[in-house]
Formats: C-alpha cells, sequence, structure tokens
C-alpha cells in the first residue's frame, strides 16, 4: 500500500532511472570493504532479521523499538530521488521509505532536541571492514541533521528501493536517505537514532574536518579539496561516453530546501 | 647461473605478455560489461596499482641479481622500467578522457590546484626523464651522470606512495602493503644491507656444496 509518484524528477530524459544492477553493485558502504565492489560480494550474510533501533536522547517516548513498529504507524512512499555522491558521481534512485518527520515527532522531542544523531550497526563478524586494522573509521558509522533538515518533508528513512526490500549492500532494512546532500550523510543500517542538544561529528568529518563538512550539501560551488564538485558523471556511463553533467545546487533541491541555509556561509559550513 | 641466448630471448617476451596481460585482462572487463557502471574509472584505478606494481618490480631486480647473480633479472630492468612509463601514461589518459572528459582547460586547472595531482604529475615526469634517457645513445652521452638521473626512480617511488596515499580514504591497508614493499626494497639498497646479498647467495651455495 505504497503511497506513489510522491517526488518525481523534473527532468524525466536526464533523471532515468539507474538501473538495479548498478544501484546495487556500486556501493560504498566500508562496513564490506572501501572497493565500490566489496559491499555486494559481502554483504549478504548480515542478518538484518530481527532487527532493532533504540531512540533515545532528549526524547518523552525513547527505548528501545522493533522496527516494525517504528515503520508500522507510517504509509510507505515511492521517492525518485537523484543521489550525488561526494566522489562526484550520481545515480537515480526510486526509493520506498516513511518520512523521517513522522519518526520523530513519535519519538516526542523536548525543548532541547537541536539536532539527530545516527549510528550504523556495529558487528565486525558480519561486515568484515569493522574487522580492519587499518580502518580510519572510529565505529560505529555516525551522521548527524540538524532538526529542522530532519523535520523536512524530503528527508526519509528507507526500506527499499526498486519496489523491493532493501538489498544489504544498501543499507537493509533501514537507512536515512537526504537527496540534498551528498550520498555519505546518508547513513545506512541504522541502529540507533539519538536526539540531541549538541552538533554531532559525523564519521567523515572526524577523519578529514577540511574535506568533510557537517552540513554536506551538495554545492557545485564549492570543491572537494581533490576534485572539482562543479560536474558529476552520471551512471552508467561509458568510456566514450563519461555522461558528465553539470552539478545543481542542492542536487537540484533548492526550491524545496534553500531557506533551510538563509544567510549561512556555505564556504565556511560545507 | 649460466643461461643459454635463447631462453633469454624467451624471458624477455614472457615478461613483456606478463606485463600486458594485466592491461588486456582489463579492457577485457570493460569489452563484456563486467567492469561495473563507471568502466573509466575501474580503469583508472586498476592501472594506478599497475604502476606500483610496474615500479616495485623494477626496483626488485638490482636486489634479485646481487642474490642471484642471475643476467636474466638484468636484461628486464630497462623493459619493466618503461612498462612503468607506459603504465603511468595510460593512468593520465583515463584521467583525462573518462574522469574529466577530455575538457583540457579542467585539466590544467586541476593539475595546479590539487596536491595530489600535482604530485602524480611530478613522478610522471620522473618516469618520462628516465623513458627518454633509456637509449643506449643517452647512456654514453651522459656517460656517469646516468646513474646519478636515474636515481629519479627513487623519487618517483616516494611520489607515487604519496599521491595514493592522499587517494586513499578510511582504510590504510591496500597502501600499508605497497609502502612496505618500497620500504623493504630501500632498505635493500643500504650500502651495508645490500653488502650482505652476495653473501647470502654464497651460503647458499656452501650449503648446496655440503649436501653434494
Amino acid at each position: 500500500n505504497a503511497k506513489w509518484g510522491a517526488v518525481v524528477p523534473a527532468d524525466r530524459d536526464l533523471d532515468k532511472n539507474t538501473p538495479f544492477e548498478d544501484a546495487t553493485h556500486y556501493n560504498n558502504f566500508y562496513e564490506f570493504g572501501t572497493g565500490k565492489s566489496d559491499p555486494s560480494k559481502r554483504a549478504g550474510s548480515l542478518e538484518t532479521q530481527p532487527w532493532s533501533v533504540v531512540i533515545d536522547g532528549e526524547v518523552g517516548n525513547g527505548g528501545r523499538f522493533a522496527l516494525e513498529d517504528i515503520v508500522k504507524p507510517s504509509q510507505l512512499q515511492e521517492r525518485i530521488y537523484r543521489l550525488r555522491c561526494v566522489e562526484a558521481w550520481s545515480m537515480v534512485i526510486p526509493w520506498l521509505g516513511i518520512p523521517l518527520s513522522e519518526v520523530i515527532k513519535r519519538a516526542e522531542p523536548t525543548s532541547k532536541a537541536k539536532y539527530v544523531k545516527f549510528e550504523t550497526l556495529v558487528r565486525p563478524e558480519q561486515m568484515p571492514g569493522q574487522d580492519s586494522s587499518f580502518a580510519l573509521i572510529d565505529w560505529p558509522y555516525t551522521e548527524g541533521l540538524r532538526m529542522d533538515e530532519a523535520m523536512h518533508p524530503l528527508a526519509i528513512l528507507g526500506l527499499g528501493m526498486y519496489g523491493r526490500e532493501l538489498p544489504n549492500q544498501n543499507g537493509a532494512p533501514f537507512r536515512l536517505i537526504v537527496p540534498w546532500k551528498y550520498g555519505f550523510k546518508s547513513i545506512k543500517s541504522i541502529v540507533r537514532i539519538s536526539l540531541v542538544e549538541q552538533q554531532p561529528v559525523n564519521s567523515w568529518q572526524a577523519i578529514a574536518p577540511d574535506e568533510y563538512g557537517f552540513y554536506a550539501n551538495v554545492n557545485p560551488n564549492v570543491d572537494h579539496p581533490r576534485w572539482s564538485q562543479a560536474t558529476e558523471r552520471r551512471l552508467p556511463n561509458s568510456l566514450f561516453n563519461p555522461n558528465i553533467i553539470d552539478t545543481r545546487m542542492f542536487n537540484g533541491y533548492a526550491d524545496e530546501v534553500g531557506s533551510l541555509y538563509a544567510g549561512m556561509d556555505l564556504r565556511k559550513q560545507f | 647461473m649460466a643461461t643459454s641466448r635463447r631462453m633469454l630471448t624467451l624471458w624477455r617476451v614472457a615478461v613483456f605478455i606478463a606485463a600486458l596481460a594485466p592491461l588486456v585482462y582489463w579492457g577485457w572487463q570493460v569489452a563484456i560489461n563486467a567492469a561495473g557502471p563507471e568502466p573509466g574509472r575501474y580503469l583508472l584505478l586498476n592501472i594506478g596499482q599497475g604502476i606500483l606494481w610496474m615500479l616495485l618490480l623494477t626496483l626488485s631486480l638490482t636486489p634479485l641479481t646481487k642474490l642471484t647473480r642471475w643476467k636474466g633479472f638484468t636484461l628486464i630492468r630497462r623493459q619493466l622500467g618503461l612498462w612503468t612509463l607506459a603504465y603511468a601514461v595510460a593512468h593520465l589518459l583515463c584521467y583525462a578522457l573518462f574522469i574529466l572528459g577530455l575538457d583540457l582547460s579542467r585539466l590544467g586547472s586541476e593539475i595546479v590546484r590539487r596536491p595530489y595531482i600535482i604530485v602524480g604529475m611530478l613522478a610522471l615526469v620522473g618516469l618520462i626523464v628516465m623513458g627518454v634517457t633509456s637509449n643506449k645513445w643517452s647512456m654514453r652521452k651522459l656517460g656517469k651522470r646516468w646513474k646519478t638521473v636515474h636515481k629519479v626512480v627513487y623519487l618517483v617511488l616516494g611520489l607515487g606512495l604519496l599521491h595514493f596515499l592522499w587517494v586513499v580514504r578510511a582504510d590504510l591497508e591496500q597502501w600499508s602493503l605497497y609502502a612496505a614493499a618500497g620500504a623493504l626494497l630501500m632498505v635493500l639498497r643500504i650500502p651495508p644491507v645490500a653488502r650482505q646479498l652476495p653473501k647470502i647467495r654464497q651460503l647458499g651455495k656452501r650449503h648446496q656444496g655440503a649436501r653434494a
């Protein structure tokens, strides 16, 4: 009983859905290795049932909840979103999910709740990347949103894609999708959602604060120190058609989310 | 170790085929659509690692010669050095063609703006200098200075590892393996260590002699 077509890309020619095979075999999910094909090769062993999520911090209705109980009161919606990776490639993916705002409202945030912090599962025996002694990420993988970002209707918690359940390599069973930010903000396999007063430090910011900020809004005018963000390679591409297109402010969602950042210096708060 | 001329020719051809094989394999993977949704990046990254393999193999030939005295190792040194250069040129071409889409103005601005690309380009310049002076004419012309010029290879190794380190994002395992191999090959060149290598060979010989 999904609600269809809630958000469809404006440019139907450019924003064609990425083939399922590519969206599920070209992933960054460092818990399963740093190669793009590592997650699809290694994530199969992750047990995603049963799955529970801790909701805590500045909330009136916190605790550990079975995933079904978090999802049940909401209606699944289909959202076709562009996904822009900070590495300058992009895809278009039809997600199934529920508004993040609904889950937050049910947790009854207190007046002190200023940010939302998310954490990924830590289970090294099923997530070989967490077993690497050379890993620079301090597990669990952590992400965060400002409260108004989290309450924005475009931010969803994903449970499926392409009309089916999320494959493990795409963050099963429960992940965040924030389409106007670089892909790494859309944290996968979430086990904890905390409402907090202080701005959390996200994992990539902790590793390289000069390269990755807290906001990580898609912004063609602010380069990554190692490459330009002005353009992106829309995948799949081929050797002689790299399919390089212009990157749009807030990944093309500026009309919807631009007001969240009014008055901010996006060069400093990148 | 004495090897017939014919065997040495075969050996050089075999090395040539082995060095070419990865490029053929990656090209084949792209051709059969097995290289993922971004084949240009697949080639870029694989060839990038190939450069390090070729460079480390080239640098292992001198210690191996000292260890075994087999002239076959010396014989392929120029070839592997030139393969390193060829892989590096292919790597740059992949970047220009498939990542920048042959936008030459961007190539120029990226080269000056990104430290890891500057470092990579410097390493390539070092390889080109060695490549163009790798012929017999240059060797004669440069005389004793030829060796000095080709010491650039150590700088190229350092720059190449730095270039790779700056690309690594979240896991240092692979980089550490390359760096350790490079460090080992450097240690084997420290004079007191290098002097031990022929002795190891003689020890082995004596051991064999004792058994016989």
